[in-house]
């Protein structure tokens, strides 16, 4: 834990804009013969919008789980801030200030927006077993006091219809924005998101758009995203990394990256006449 | 727009008290502040409600008859186990059938320190149950913690053949330590309770069976208020999200395996403040009594009464407990089926049977339990006279 705060100070002194957040380099993940995550390695600067794409099964998810300690890689060296993160486990991560979303909804889906959310809040929540059992004093106050952070974040999402409701029976959309919101509650110093904007309609892909903009723009979170969209990704983005069957192709802006010979073959197989910007989005 | 308002942001941070809000008549799902909202008793509705079932509860003993009010009075210490199985199984998802286990263990330690000391078996004559019925869950719940890592290894059903095994372990434990339960077929004196002076075992200026009742009407309360507590806590949540997805849960910087040690052991201690009490009232303990039976039984009451549910558990409890005697009332109404022990069906394998179909019936119908039909009838009379 004094190790964290020493290079975190340190970094506060350094020159900001230069320390990258997170540090990815050559990560080897491989399951049996298959090679999930093959030498990718990146770093995300702060207030950084960092994006991943590339086709299906190329590796995007098990970047993100490598991320959060859900799988261990083989070779490769993780940095969040300075700390190591390989080798740790989920929960130390997310005590790292690592906060993620997931591809399929991974909310408790028979809890309520508000425990969810709450549930986001529970390394931050100081109490143990024996004030939550005598509940008077401490645990009272400090779910009081993390309520208030919970409201903040319904307010920001615009969830305040929904803050009691059993998430499970939440229309997607809407489910996709709580666990957003469920991140965000972790006060997160790196925000995950994986593919926010899988399956909604254009009106809920521009309401999520406009959610990450204003995490950006308001909370200044630096945010690695995997996305399909590409429309969203190319108007978001700062910068590209693209993946193919676990092997890094390119890293560049979103104009440098359309125009990669290498993208357009690993996304159309071939032919570079073809604008990949506007044939993706409506794959 | 919405219901919720904090009247008074914070100030300062000394000034962490919120200011008092007020209650709006009439409207009792208006709040004004976040502590209304998170009250355990947060309407005027449930207030009155609990106040009157309390009332009525304490009131039975007077207008009841001393054999209603025994099984009455087992139901009540039943409800203690079943809120605990239900924190562990209903709450943390971890379904165990090793509940029997843990109540002996219970009834074993309370049995042993307030036992004789001059008599036959193990004793110490501590017969304040302030003293051992502490005593009686901390043993129960320190056997919990050292079996909880099998939870952090397996789950689902192999975590519950698992809890399984404990039972026969146990009940090889308790029939062979013959100095402790007195062994097979025999058993021993249960817990006697006496507390500031009056036993509550022997009749006096109010019989055994009122007294018990009342002595465990408080117990129960006292416990379903902790169960409470943990459930809406931190720790409540905690269980919750380790049930319904734990790779997210440990992602969101939830320690599994911390916390279904504090599952197991939670509800070990429920499990064994329910076994010092539950035979009192006949005041005989048997260690055939701890068997897959009993889990079962503790299975059904958590299935019946409402999975995650305090109340539900209370209620599950409850109708096991009355269970015989409504099988008891079947052959008024069917007469082919006998009240003797002899002929065949009998209400004692009636009983038996309709555990199994209650178990069924509830999984079909209204996976809530009981708990559900409450909340259905009263969505509907919150509704009334419109369907929605």
């Amino acid at each position: 834990m004094t190790q964290t705060d020493h290079t975190q100070t340190d970094h506060s002194r350094a020159d900001h804009s230069h320390t990258p957040v997170l540090t990815f380099e050559d990560v080897h993940l491989a399951f049996g013969q298959v090679k999930a995550v093959n030498g990718v390695g990146f770093h995300v600067d702060p207030d950084e919008l960092f994006a991943i794409i590339g086709p299906n099964g190329a590796g995007k998810t098990s970047i993100f789980n490598v991320l959060s300690g859900v799988y261990r890689p083989q070779q490769g060296r993780v940095q969040l801030h300075g700390t190591d993160l390989l080798g740790l486990k989920p929960p130390a991560i997310a005590r790292l200030g690592m906060a993620r979303t997931f591809q399929n909804i991974e909310l408790f889906a028979n809890l309520t927006v508000l425990d969810n959310l709450m549930l986001g809040r529970h390394q931050h929540i100081g109490y143990g077993v024996w004030s939550a059992l005598a509940w008077v004093g401490r645990a009272r106050r400090e779910e009081l006091r993390h309520r208030r952070v919970v409201e903040d974040i319904i307010d920001f999402l615009e969830l305040e219809q929904w803050r009691r409701m059993p998430v499970g029976l939440l229309p997607y959309g809407v489910q996709k924005r709580v666990e957003l919101g469920r991140a965000l509650a972790m006060d997160p110093k790196l925000l995950l998101l994986d593919e926010p904007v899988a399956g909604m309609n254009l009106e809920e892909t521009e309401d999520m758009a406009r959610f990450i903009l204003d995490i950006r723009e308001d909370l200044h979170v630096p945010i690695i995203m995997v996305e399909h969209d590409m429309g969203l990704v190319m108007d978001l983005a700062d910068r590209i990394l693209v993946v193919d069957f676990g092997t890094p192709i390119t890293t560049g802006t979103p104009g440098e990256v359309q125009q990669h010979p290498d993208v357009i073959h690993a996304y159309l197989g071939g032919d570079l006449d073809t604008a990949p910007a506007d044939a993706e989005v409506t794959a | 727009m919405s219901a919720v308002h904090d009247p008074a942001p914070p100030t300062t941070g000394a000034e962490a008290r919120p200011r008092r809000a007020r209650r709006v008549r009439g409207r009792t799902e208006l709040y004004t502040s976040y502590a209304q909202e998170m009250a355990l008793l947060n309407t005027r509705g449930k207030q009155l409600g609990v106040l009157a079932i309390i009332a009525v509860a304490a009131y039975l003993p007077l207008g009841v008859e001393d054999d209603i009010l025994a099984v009455l009075a087992t139901g009540l210490v039943l409800a203690i186990g079943a809120i605990g199985l239900n924190l562990l199984t209903g709450y943390a998802g971890q379904v165990s059938l090793g509940h029997a286990f843990f109540v002996g263990l219970g009834a074993y330690t309370a049995a042993v320190l307030s036992g004789d000391p001059d008599g036959r078996y193990l004793g110490f004559g501590i017969t304040n149950p302030l003293v051992w019925i502490p005593a009686a869950g901390i043993v129960a719940a320190v056997a919990g913690f050292l079996v909880a890592p099998l939870a952090t290894r397996l789950r689902g059903l192999y975590l519950a053949i698992v809890t399984l095994g404990l039972v026969f372990i146990g009940q090889y434990f308790f029939l062979e330590w013959r100095s402790l339960s007195g062994g097979a077929q025999v058993g021993r004196d249960a817990a006697t309770p006496i507390l500031f002076g009056i036993d509550l075992t022997r009749n006096g200026a109010y019989t055994d069976e009122q007294k018990l009742y009342w002595f465990f009407l408080v117990v129960l309360v006292v416990m379903a208020l902790l169960g409470r507590n943990v459930a809406r806590s931190k720790v409540g949540r905690a269980f919750a999200a380790v049930r319904d997805r734990d790779i997210a849960a440990g992602v969101m910087g939830v320690e599994l395996s911390r916390y279904k040690q504090i599952a197991f052991t939670i509800s070990s201690f429920y499990a064994g403040v329910c076994g010092s009490l539950l035979f009192c009232l006949n005041g005989h303990v048997s260690a055939e009594q701890f068997g897959l039976l009993l889990s079962v039984q503790f299975i059904a009451m958590v299935l019946i009464g409402g999975v995650a549910t305090i109340s539900g558990s209370i209620m599950g409890a409850m109708l096991i407990a009355l269970l015989p005697q409504i099988a008891a009332e079947v052959p008024h109404l069917l007469p082919f089926i006998s009240s003797s022990a002899r002929d065949s069906p009998n209400i004692f394998e009636l009983e038996i049977a309709m555990y199994g179909v209650l178990i069924i019936a509830f999984l079909l119908f209204e996976p809530r339990g009981l708990y559900g039909i409450w909340m259905r009838i009263r969505t509907y009379w919150k509704g009334f006279p419109f369907s929605y």
